[in-house]
Parts: structure tokens; sequence; C-alpha cells
């Protein structure tokens, strides 16, 4: 240990280049939801009424510097510390990705947290907390900036889990998911410290290119390799990590469930493709086969017991665990399709359609709970009868999250197919049989509540209408617009993939 | 010395931890298990960092990682210590095999 500072002594401190307009949307989140904090210590409840407002200024702002960086394309990719932080298309897009969905919790939460009897405030700073950590994460091409920005995700998510102080159902959700994620983060850094003793570099694009990653398959290498994944495997709920998933939905505010099932995930599969499609291109015959047990058990074992689901809430987690089955599919043959089709570009494209549809859905599932106070699939019977409106976008995201053409859902579907059938081989044909036959199974499920809204009598024969109130009813309309138009312009988002310049390829 | 035994106690370290969170039912001790798994990962780290040699230069990377995990371990242990107490003031109990309210 003497000798190592003894040589710290020795290396001169070169301050590093800051490129102030790529970190730009990063440090106006930052500031302002630091801001908004200190608004709310000063002024209390005075200022109570404006928070959701004032936070959900605080994810539209840093969109501008992220747009004016998207029109500079030619200063594209900028990088940062040595290519630890790069800013890229891809990057971009998921920021915009992130940020939206910021701005859509914060209108699902907003009747919902002032209507219950809780501290609301604090819920937002959480939420501006965890939005920057997946920000970041976008950008984090470093095993340390992946980590850190990992738990600048979670820690928030485990307090906003367990809101509900005296409810124990949500004092359980928050307790399984911070164990589960604590000790999954735990075994990640395990896996992590062995892959920077090995390869002597934390930054990916360096791992990637260390002799012993590029050497053949070694057992420690395979070793720090499946425990990486198994942290990440936590983060976007893949069996058979998934066990905290449907509790923590359940248990948790609906919001917040929006929230985890949508954003959280879609953080956990960007740590995923950063660390696979980065680092790990030369231990794909360890990593391919992994990923293909991964998504085959993920997405049948979610549908399985999607099915039997009565309460929609839990129905729409074991949904979203198929669905990350789907997700992680290219990454079963990344090795071989790295160069004509990125399963990034299918992924990330997937992530835009899922969050769409995903976060209408609960949009719809919480102003039906609104009247029914309940969370039963049978609750939504007769929907069409008093709201048409209502059940008819319901039944565009049911259509959505089934595949079916032309709403969103098929188009992000086909994409995961076109990578997997691309070029011919054992691993992609057989996942992409294995994921036919269950969006088949998946068909079943979400048609099953299209029928209960369409054909079955309402409950308790109680033809109030539904109140709209007006942050409820703008998310649902831009999860609505962005549902038919991701279906009926496929490949709007262009390409959103260029990996290749990461790899320092 | 030897980068060896480093690993070792780091391994052992390691196992315990899992041994730990796996059939521990008290909520305080299942945090402190996972507590040493981060201490397993903190001496692999500092111990990979001297004893990983570029151009004849030690690295800092492996030292930085750790205080990264000391600082984020704490932040993590005082969350779940709340959740635990807010457990214990519902239900006197912080035996986390009883929090199964939920199932299916």
């Amino acid at each position: 240990m003497l000798s190592l500072l003894a040589q710290i002594d020795q290396v001169p401190f070169i301050r590093p280049e800051i490129d102030w307009h790529a970190v730009a949307p990063e440090l106006i989140l930052l500031g302002l939801g630091a801001l908004v904090t200190t608004l709310d210590l000063i002024f209390l409840e005075r200022i109570r009424r404006f928070m959701p407002t004032l936070t959900g200024l605080t994810f539209l702002v840093p969109l501008i510097p992220i747009l004016t960086l998207w029109n500079d394309s030619e200063s594209l990719p900028r990088s940062m510390f040595d290519g630890a932080y790069v800013v890229d298309r891809y990057s971009l897009a998921l920021k915009i990705l992130f940020l939206l969905s910021g701005y859509l919790v914060v209108l699902l939460a907003t009747d919902y947290m002032a209507e219950g009897d809780y501290y609301d405030s604090e819920f937002y700073q959480l939420i501006s907390a965890s939005i920057l950590g997946m920000v970041v994460m976008s950008s984090a091409r470093d095993l340390i900036s992946i980590f850190v920005a990992l738990e600048l995700i979670s820690i928030p998510a485990y307090l906003m889990a367990a809101w509900r102080k005296r409810d124990l159902k949500s004092n359980e959700a928050g307790l399984k998911y911070m164990l589960m994620g604590v000790f999954a983060s735990a075994i990640m850094l395990y896996g992590m410290s062995i892959l920077y003793g090995v390869s002597g570099s934390t930054n990916l694009a360096v791992i990637a290119q260390s002799d012993i990653l590029r050497s053949g398959t070694r057992s420690i290498v395979t070793l720090a390799v499946v425990f990486t994944i198994i942290g990440f495997g936590f983060k976007v709920s893949a069996v058979p990590f998934h066990t905290w998933a449907p509790d923590t939905y359940e248990g948790a505010p609906t919001p917040l469930t929006a929230f985890l099932a949508v954003a959280s995930k879609a953080a956990g599969f960007v740590a995923l493709m950063n660390v696979v499609l980065v680092a790990l291109p030369p231990q794909a015959t360890v990593v391919e086969p992994l990923m293909w047990v991964l998504s085959a058990v993920t997405m049948t074992v979610g549908n399985l017991i999607a099915i039997r689901q009565t309460n929609i809430v839990r129905m729409l987690a074991y949904s979203g665990v198929a669905q990350a089955g789907y997700m992680l599919a290219p990454l079963a043959v990344y090795g071989q399709t790295f160069n004509e089709t990125n399963p990034a570009n299918a992924i990330v494209n997937y992530l835009l359609v899922y969050a769409a549809m995903n976060f209408g859905a609960f949009a719809v599932v919480l102003l039906v709970a609104r009247k029914t106070r309940s969370g039963e699939i049978s609750s939504f019977g007769g929907l069409m009868n008093y709201a048409p409106g209502l059940g008819a976008a319901m039944t565009l995201f049911l259509f959505s999250l089934a595949g079916i053409p032309p709403v969103g859902g098929w188009w992000a579907k086909f994409q995961i197919f076109n990578v997997l059938t691309q070029n011919p081989s054992f691993f992609g044909i057989s996942l992409a049989v294995i994921a036919a036959i269950n969006s088949v199974f998946a068909a079943y499920y979400y048609l099953n509540i299209a029928k209960q809204m369409w054909f079955m009598p309402e409950p308790n024969e109680d033809h109030t209408p539904i109140g709209f109130p007006a942050p409820l009813a703008t998310a649902l309309a831009i999860t609505v617009v962005a549902t038919i138009v991701f279906g009926i312009l496929p490949g709007i988002t262009g390409d959103l993939s260029d990996f290749t310049t990461l790899a320092g390829r | 010395m030897y980068l060896t035994q480093y690993l070792l106690l780091a391994a052992v370290l390691f196992c315990i931890g899992v041994y730990g969170v796996l059939t521990r039912r008290n909520g305080v001790m299942v945090l402190m298990s996972i507590e040493l798994i981060l201490n397993a990962v903190n001496i692999n780290m500092v111990a990979f960092g001297v004893f990983n040699h570029v151009d004849g230069q030690a690295q800092v990377g492996g030292a930085v990682f750790a205080l990264f995990i000391i600082a984020v371990a704490a932040a993590e242990v005082g969350v779940g210590l709340a959740i635990v107490l807010l457990i214990y003031r519902n239900r006197q109990s912080i035996d986390v095999s009883e929090a199964s309210l939920m199932k299916g």
C-alpha cells in the first residue's frame, strides 16, 4: 500500500477536459432538482401545491440541450474522461426516453399523491434523483460510473416503494425490493472487481481489448461475467431474479409501480447493453448461451404466471417480466449480428414503444381505480359502456402489448425477430420460435382484459362516469399518440445505435 | 506477499456473506452480511489495484472504486435500516420471513 501511495505522488495531476455542452442536460437536471428541493425546504406547505409542476419542468428543461446536441450531429460522438462518459445518438435517445418517463410519472403521481395522506413533495425529489441516475447511465461507459448511476437509480426507488409508511404491504414491498436489490448489486460488484482485476481497467472499451478477454474462455473471466450479469438481471427482473417484482409492484404506490416497470427496467437494460455490447464482445461464447437461457426462461415463466393473475397490477408486473424476456433475446445473438443488425437498435426501439404502451396501461389502471377502488381485473367489466374513450385507449395499449398491428408493439417485436433471424443459427432461430409461441400465450391474457371491458357487465351495476383529472388525461393523450405513431410510422426513430465507435473499433 | 492471499480472504468473506444473506431471518443481520460481501469486494479492488501494474506504475482505479463502494454502501445501509425500522414499528418484529403478505 505504501508503494502505491509513493507512486501516486509521482503521477502529475492533469485536469480532465470537460465538454460543458455534452454534460449540460445532467448539470441542468442536477441544478434544478437541487433548486426545487431547496424551495420546498424554505416555503414548506405554501409551495407543496406547485411541486408536481416544478418537477415536471425539471424534466422538460434538460431536453433543450439534448435537442441542440442531437442537431449538432457532426460533433457526435463526444467523449470525456478517456472515454468513460460518451454522448452519442444512442445515449441521447435514451436520455429523452428517461426524461419523458420522469415527466409521465409526475403526471401519474400528481392526483394520487395529493389525495393520499402521506408527505408528497419528497416523492418528487426522489424521482428527480432517480431520473438523474438514469440520464447518467445512458452515457456511462465505465464500471465505476455504471455502478454509481445504478445505485443513484435504486436507492431513491427503495424509499419510494415503502412510501405508504403505515401500510404493511408497502413496507413489505420496500423491504423485499431493498434486500434483493442490495444483495444483487453486491454480487454484481464482486463480478466487477474480478473483471477489473483480470483486465486492469474499469473502462469498458479497454476491458474489451485486454488480452485475457481476447484469449478465449477462462473460468475466472466466466465467473466475473456471470456475476456481473446477475446484478443487471435483477434490475431488468429476468427470471430467476424476478421474485421481488410482483410483490413490490403490488405493494408500492401505483405511479411508482409504473416507474419501476418502465423507467427502472429500461435503465437496467441500458446498463446491460453498455457492459455486454461494449466490454464483452470477445466473450460472446460465454454471454450468448447465458442470455439465451435467461431470455427463454424469462419470457416463458413470466407469461405462464401472468395468465393466472386476477389483480391487474400483478398481471402487468408478470407481463413486464415476459416483455423483458423479449428484450433480452437480441443479446443471445449479439456476437454474430453485431455488424449487420445491431441488437442495441432493436432493444432501444423496444424500450421506447414499451414505455409508451405500459405508461398508458398504468394511466388507465389509475383512472379506473379512482372510481372502483379495486385492482381486480373484474373491476374493468363494462368499461366500454360508461367510459368508451378510456376503454378504447386501454384496448389500444393491450393490442400494442400483445404485438398486434397497426399499433406500436408489432414494430418492436418485428425488430427483435429480425435480429434473431438475420444470420440463421441454432440460437437465433430456436429463440425466435420460443418468442413466437410466447407471443400467442401473452395475447390470450391481454385480450382477456379487453373481453372484460367490451362484453362483461359492470361490477355492482355502478354506472357513474369516471373523473378525468388534467394530469392523468395529459399522460393518457401522450401515450396514446406515441403508441399509434410508433405503429403506423415504423422506423420513425431511425437508427439509434452507433456502438461501433464506442467499442474502439 | 502474494495476490492470492488477498483474493482468498475476499472469496472466504464473500461466501460467508452470501451464506448469511440466504440463511439469516433477522433483517439487520442480512444487512450486515451484505456489508461483508461489499468488504470482500473492497479487498479485491484494492489488492488488484496494487498488484496490477501498467508500465511499471500501480493503478489508482481499484482504490478509487473501493472509495465509491464505501460511500454508496453507507447510503444503502442508511436506507436499509430506515426500512427495517419502519417494519419494526408496524409489526414489532424484524424477521424477514414474516414479510409474506403477498404471494403468487
